[in-house]
């Protein structure tokens, strides 16, 4: 069983990437738990993997819709697919950062790995997963926990 | 501070594109000049050989070679560089670890301009 803090400590390296790069908060929506293996990813994911205490994933995946608002945001004008995906990737490399703080040796944490525009390729490794939508201006993306 | 930072070199060490730019836009503020940028660390040495930047802010976790080996051997090449650690891994162990090697600060990503500043002009009222 997933611990709340482990949860929240996915939660705010998320949500702090938003507050700081593009210096407007994100919000959290209600945390919903998928039993059927099939959480689900939008066009651009960054996934970590994570072995140690626990084994699993986790990964934030959203629109370029929204990721290219953010870049905007961050007074970046150039949304190529490399932009796209190095952004992607710096929100999955916060969520790593803070599990390594929080968590220690503990858990070994993968670096990044990004998957565009190929959303059936991002698949988790166990039946439940624990969704937490991301809302951002006019945007939604997810945080996906998949830990045994 | 400004003023002192006009003259000194940066070479910037980052595998993300949209750090290596959003470092560059930032540095206009600090007015240092951005000499080069390399997006893995052998890379890096190379372009620190050739550029002999005063200050270079060097990312952690990098193809080819990571950013504490590069920090190592570009201390090893001139003792004098400034080089400020930015990088997501946010654990203590990480941060004493590169400042053990070399690193003469940290900081967390992701930032903000004035989080960069702040942190490029505490590094460089070390000099």
């Amino acid at each position: 069983m997933l611990k709340e803090e482990e949860i929240r400590t996915f939660i705010e390296g998320t949500t702090h990437y938003f507050e700081t790069s593009a210096q407007q908060a994100a919000t959290v929506g209600s945390p919903y738990l998928v039993t059927d293996g099939k959480p689900g990813a939008y066009e651009y994911t960054g996934v970590i993997g994570i072995t140690g205490a626990r084994k699993g994933i986790v990964y934030f995946t959203a629109p370029r819709g929204m990721l290219t608002v953010l870049l905007m945001r961050m007074q970046e004008t150039d949304s190529s697919d490399e932009n796209i995906r190095d952004l992607v990737g710096e929100v999955a490399n916060t969520i790593s950062g803070n599990a390594r703080r929080d968590f220690g040796k503990n858990f070994v944490i993968s670096v990044p790995l990004v998957i565009a525009r190929e959303p059936e390729r991002v698949t988790a490794p166990h039946a439940r997963s624990y969704v937490i939508p991301i809302n951002w201006r006019t945007h939604s993306a997810k945080l996906v926990v998949c830990l045994e | 501070m400004n003023t002192s930072l006009k003259a000194l070199k940066l070479m910037i060490v980052d595998d993300s594109n949209i750090i290596r730019r959003r470092i560059e836009r930032s540095q206009q503020i600090a007015r240092l000049e951005v000499v080069g940028a390399a997006c893995n660390g052998r890379e890096a040495v190379d372009l620190f050989r050739r550029t002999q930047p005063d200050v270079v802010t060097m990312d952690l976790t990098m193809p080819e070679m990571d950013g504490i080996e590069c920090v190592q051997e570009l201390v090893a090449i001139n003792p004098q560089v400034l080089i400020l650690v930015v990088s997501a891994l946010a654990d203590k162990a990480t941060a004493i670890e590169a400042i053990e090697k070399g690193a003469n600060g940290f900081l967390c990503k992701p930032f903000n301009d004035r989080q960069l500043n702040e942190a490029l002009e505490e590094l460089l009222s070390e000099a």
